[in-house]
């Protein structure tokens, strides 16, 4: 048996310190729908990474960017947004972009 | 180096391991009382009293919750002792899975006896196989004195750098548990001096009050399944261990017990008589017998039962023309008893030989001298070629 995969934990059992980088999950995978951004109407309130449960929005200066391999499309920074800035797209229409 | 000698004394089963786990200087031990395991509790319980054990005992209100106790305290790092039976055992099971998941090197006795369904307050090893895919190390003994010696080496084992899993002691409820026998109690110095190298090993991970670590979580997708398979590896490296502490040991206090199987006249035997626990004792009083009247009978006494000795048991059953296997227990859902049936998955290599299953001494029936004997001349008919039975449940027969 040849193990390609790379061990993830440095120990035995799942340990994990909150302090470095912890074992991150591919949430991103988990997706239906991810959260599309209107610049336009976007005023840099904060609101939406403030609610980000897994806290995958990336400040850009002058907006926020969603960070695809962790957001798992909740849609709460949608629901959020005062703007009506963000709005949630389905998956199947970005299939091309993987 | 010339083997440390001990005090001998007279002591009943579970006694002897309240007095070795003292020994082995836990510092955390929860435990709760239950027939036949009862006196392991008092007695460590006295020992925490009177002052000459230096541990915290946590008294609680059930076995959940003990073995919730001593996962705990060795997640902190600390050396746990519990002790267990039957109710008790499946009381404490998701806590037992919890406890090799974390791979915390608890140590814990298990006193063999039946259980939950049929109220049978007596001897048997259905609560160890219970657990059997629970992860732990399962372990089984065949007297005091083996009572004593493993139970020193399952904490030299389950703290090991390579292992860091819980190690599960089974002895036989009532048989051993009550019984009182001649053993050699090792000194405290010399149990201190051979358990000291496991102060030399790398830290093992721990959790230390203010620091932002945690166990148990991450483990969806990938994580699940490296740690898992570090899991497999660890009990796969379990069987050299056992050897080598097993030999280690033996040259420390003058006393081993072959490791994973103990091989008793095996050398020539052209049968093979497998069995565990205080039931190899009777066996190899038959065998004695038996080779008196010209057979060639052997004895293996499966002493590691998780992990299975797979290696191990093929080379000592390489020849063999037959096999006779005593379970004092069942496999539901198979007819063979579950020895039997793991046995039977070694059976490619050996050449498809005859492997005779024995249902014996459930409920307290004693495994009589009488019924080995019966075994072994079934076993050797059967070497000869003629038909056998694959399962026999001796009293009903």
């Amino acid at each position: 048996m040849v193990i390609k995969y790379k061990y993830q934990l440095k120990t035995e059992a799942t340990w994990s310190d909150a302090n470095q980088k912890m074992l991150a999950l591919d949430t991103g995978s988990w997706r239906t729908e991810r959260p599309v951004l209107d610049k336009s109407l976007c005023n840099y309130c904060g609101l939406c990474a403030l609610y980000c449960p897994p806290q995958c929005m990336k400040d850009k200066n002058d907006h926020y960017e969603v960070d695809l391999a962790f957001c798992k499309g909740c849609g709460i920074c949608a629901h959020e947004c005062p703007k009506k800035a963000l709005s949630m797209k389905p998956e199947g229409d970005f299939t091309n972009e993987g | 180096m010339k083997a440390k000698k001990g005090k001998i004394s007279v002591m009943m089963g579970n006694v002897v391991a309240a007095n070795v786990a003292k020994l082995c200087r836990p510092e955390v031990v929860s435990l709760y009382p239950i027939t036949p395991q009862s006196e392991v509790a008092e007695t460590i319980s006295g020992f925490v009293a009177d002052g000459s054990l230096n541990a915290e005992i946590v008294e609680v209100e059930g076995e959940n919750s003990a073995m919730n106790v001593v996962l705990a305290a060795s997640m902190a790092g600390a050396r746990t002792f519990t002790a267990t039976s039957s109710y008790g055992l499946v009381y404490m099971y998701d806590a037992v899975l919890q406890a090799s998941g974390y791979r915390a090197p608890i140590v814990m006795v298990n006193v063999n006896r039946e259980t939950p369904g049929i109220h049978a307050v007596s001897s048997g090893q259905q609560d160890m196989i219970s657990t059997r895919d629970a992860g732990w190390v399962q372990i089984i003994v065949e007297n005091n004195q083996e009572i004593a010696d493993q139970l020193i080496m399952c904490y030299k084992l389950a703290e090991d750098f390579d292992i860091q899993l819980p190690v599960m002691l089974n002895y036989d409820g009532y048989y051993l548990s009550y019984l009182n026998e001649e053993i050699e109690m090792p000194n405290q110095e010399d149990v201190d001096g051979f358990l000291a190298p496991l102060k030399n090993q790398p830290q093992r991970p721990r959790i230390i009050p203010g620091a932002a670590t945690g166990c148990g979580s991450h483990g969806m997708e990938m994580g699940y399944i490296e740690a898992r398979y570090k899991h497999v590896l660890a009990l796969d490296r379990v069987k050299k261990k056992v050897d080598d502490i097993d030999k280690e040991f033996g040259e420390y206090f003058g006393r081993s017990y072959g490791g994973q199987i103990e091989e008793y006249q095996m050398k020539d035997a052209e049968i093979v008589i497998l069995a565990s626990g205080s039931a190899a004792g009777t066996a190899k009083t038959v065998i004695d017998t038996k080779r008196k009247e010209g057979i060639k009978v052997g004895l293996i006494k499966l002493r590691l039962f998780r992990p299975f000795p797979e290696e191990k048991l093929l080379a000592a059953l390489k020849g063999k023309k037959a096999v006779g296997v005593i379970d004092r227990s069942l496999c539901f859902g198979w007819k063979y008893g579950p020895m039997a049936m793991e046995l039977k998955a070694l059976n490619g290599p050996l050449g498809n030989i005859p492997m005779l299953s024995y249902i014996d001494g459930l409920a307290n029936l004693d495994i009589t001298v009488p019924h080995v004997s019966r075994v072994v001349d079934e076993v050797n008919a059967a070497a000869q070629g003629k038909p056998y039975q694959e399962v026999t449940w001796i009293p009903l027969e």
